[in-house]
């Protein structure tokens, strides 16, 4: 049962109906399931199956993988049917209603009769293999497409329901109509975000402090430790989001957890912390890190080759461009450089009415 | 508030209003979080199902991305909500018997990203893109001084995809710079002429800087006298827009134009778009 794709249904250039029949169920090897009522096509390429009460509920298999098939005469109480044996299922094999089976065969009951007929046209059609000689689109494998929108739309219904229903209780609670316990609101707030709706109840962002964040900082202290030391001891936000993700390869982080599990670091007296600078800028530094002391170093850099902008200093120093302004511009504040911001750039100097006062 | 606890007190209390509300034919808010409860599995398994036949159609398919998320915003719906979008617990919670019971009960029951993002894979889609745009706008910044319209930035960003270079829109782009916002860098999106500018370092642009830079968008440069006419501003507003655009290497001065001086902007010129990342280039973007 598992050679069975999804399928609008439509029929592709080339392809031509032959014979169809309505009141068919399938059958998985002997065993019945749930596609019990259904109106069975058979065309020069495929076999398809559509469900009578679910129209969008539609599936085919090509006629190619058939290796044979059986006649299966009626019995007392027993329809007729036919006994259609496959090949195993293409490895690329496009989306189905079942993704395995131990089954290689199908049954297709005829419970409104037909099986005869239908049986000498499917022979028919084996022998004559005229889907060898007329080729149909690739989009005959591929035609997902509008199954894969009709499915959304059911489960963005069903969606939509839980959203509903979710602001009724938010109402409720508001409103105070009924005696909810803490732990049942607690409850709530984490189905509300498992289905992401945002919250109605109250509209304060967490912030930091969950379990998962602190778990994460923790594993974050892991990850930077050597990389921070490499990077002398300073690293922006934007350098950890690449280097932690493209680390994880999958299950990424998204820039608010990652933000969140920094804003934790400090608090959990994990050897990082998150620092914020006055432009926005948002580093991770070692706690052995003071950039008030890097400061120092930088004066001394700046001041032996007279002047220099973030490029140059950042080149000379070995680090971003990034952190390299943020660090002079500390240097600044702090009263040690002067700048001269002029249309050839932001230039550092020396701050000589400090040292030579 | 009332812990619903032990005591015939409580009992009483809770039975009474019970059926106050059954009377009215209204139902009370725990019966609807039950109710809640069977729904969330059923439609985890929904999402089950619905994941095994088309997360890779979501992975490939640009549209059917597109009308994924807009059919999640008309229901009200974030596939990417994370656990900022958490509020917190009620006042009452400050007891600390409490907060170790609510610490435990997060880790029991909650995984920290929306059923979406655990099972389509929405979330490491953006993410990725997200470290992809980070890699190419830090590699052009010192071209573009941190400017790059969203046409190159699209361009650079499937070269550097490689074979399945077409899975990725424009829609998919700003829905991912979106998100970098929270990494305080300074990501910004600035609507200009028919497309965008894409910004990613923290250079303050406010918007008489955005109001240029759109008007600079027609011919990838802009003169003080087209921005009297067209803004009708004064010269010295004009100047210093553009001074601030040149400090902050958004802008290349040209004296040597005919006529008055042209200000350039690099991440408007479109003959660089083919130009490839060099590999010193690439070594800046790379941590």
């Amino acid at each position: 049962m598992d050679r069975f794709v999804w399928t609008s249904g439509l029929l592709e250039i080339n392809e031509t109906l032959v014979i169809q029949q309505r009141g068919v169920r399938i059958y998985d090897g002997e065993e019945k399931i749930k596609f019990d009522a259904g109106t069975l096509l058979l065309s020069t390429h495929r076999l398809i199956w559509r469900d009578q009460k679910n129209h969008e509920c539609c599936m085919a298999i090509l006629l190619s993988q058939i290796v044979f098939i059986e006649e299966q005469a009626a019995g007392i109480g027993k329809s007729a049917k036919i006994v259609v044996h496959l090949h195993p299922a293409p490895p690329n094999k496009e989306p189905g209603p079942f993704q395995s089976s131990k089954n290689s065969y199908i049954k297709l009951s005829f419970k409104e009769h037909g099986q005869i007929e239908f049986y000498r046209r499917l022979s028919e059609e084996m022998t004559q293999r005229r889907w060898e000689n007329m080729p149909v689109s690739q989009s005959l494998q591929t035609n997902r497409g509008p199954q894969a929108f009709e499915d959304l739309s059911k489960l963005m219904i069903k969606a939509k329901e839980m959203v509903e229903l979710s602001k009724s209780i938010a109402n409720k609670i508001k409103d105070k109509q009924g005696d909810i316990t803490e732990d049942e609101t607690i409850r709530f707030k984490s189905y509300l975000l498992s289905m992401g709706i945002a919250n109605p109840v109250t509209r304060e962002t967490y912030g930091s402090g969950t379990q998962y964040h602190m778990q994460l900082a923790k594993q974050l202290a892991g990850i930077l430790q050597v990389p921070l030391e490499e990077r002398g001891g300073i690293m922006s936000l934007t350098e950890v989001y690449c280097l932690v993700n493209r680390a994880r390869g999958m299950e990424l982080l998204s820039p608010e957890d990652l933000v969140n599990a920094c804003k934790m670091l400090e608090a959990l007296k994990l050897p990082l912390r998150l620092r914020v600078f006055d432009s926005g800028v948002m580093v991770i530094e070692l706690q052995s890190h003071k950039e008030e002391e890097m400061v120092a170093s930088a004066l001394e850099t700046v001041s032996e080759k007279g002047s220099l902008t973030s490029e140059e200093f950042a080149k000379l120093v070995g680090m971003s461009v990034l952190l390299a302004k943020e660090r002079l511009l500390l240097a600044e504040k702090m009263g040690h450089l002067c700048r001269d911001d002029s249309v050839e750039g932001l230039r550092f100097y020396p701050n000589l009415f400090m040292t030579q006062s | 508030m009332h812990r619903r606890g032990v005591g015939a007190g409580a009992i009483a209390k809770k039975k009474l209003a019970e059926a106050k509300y059954k009377e009215r034919g209204t139902v009370l808010a725990e019966d609807q979080l039950a109710q809640m409860s069977k729904q969330l599995d059923m439609f985890k398994t929904n999402l089950e199902e619905f994941a095994s036949k088309h997360k890779q159609e979501i992975r490939k398919n640009p549209e059917f991305r597109v009308q994924f998320q807009d059919m999640c915003a008309t229901i009200g719906v974030d596939p990417l909500a994370c656990v900022s979008h958490c509020a917190r617990p009620e006042m009452t919670f400050r007891l600390p018997a409490l907060w170790s019971r609510l610490t435990l009960f997060f880790s029991r029951s909650y995984p920290g990203k929306g059923f979406w993002s655990e099972m389509l894979g929405v979330g490491d889609f953006y993410y990725e893109l997200g470290v992809q745009i980070i890699e190419v706008c830090l590699a052009l910044k010192h071209r573009n001084g941190g400017l790059i319209t969203l046409e190159e930035l699209h361009q650079q960003v499937l070269k550097g995809r490689g074979k399945f270079a077409q899975d990725v829109s424009q829609d998919d782009l700003i829905r991912a710079i979106k998100k970098l916002k929270a990494l305080g860098t300074g990501f910004g999106i600035i609507p200009v002429g028919g497309t965008y500018l894409i910004q990613s370092v923290p250079a303050e642009l406010n918007m008489d800087h955005t109001v240029v830079l759109q008007l600079a968008e027609k011919n990838g440069y802009v003169t003080v006298s087209e921005i009297k006419a067209s803004l009708k501003w004064e010269t010295e507003r004009a100047r210093q827009v553009l001074e601030h655009l040149l400090k902050e290497g958004l802008a290349w001065l040209d004296l040597q134009a005919p006529g008055e001086a042209h200000y350039w902007l690099p991440a408007l010129f479109t003959d660089l778009y083919s130009q490839e990342i060099t590999a010193e280039e690439a070594r800046e973007a790379l941590p």
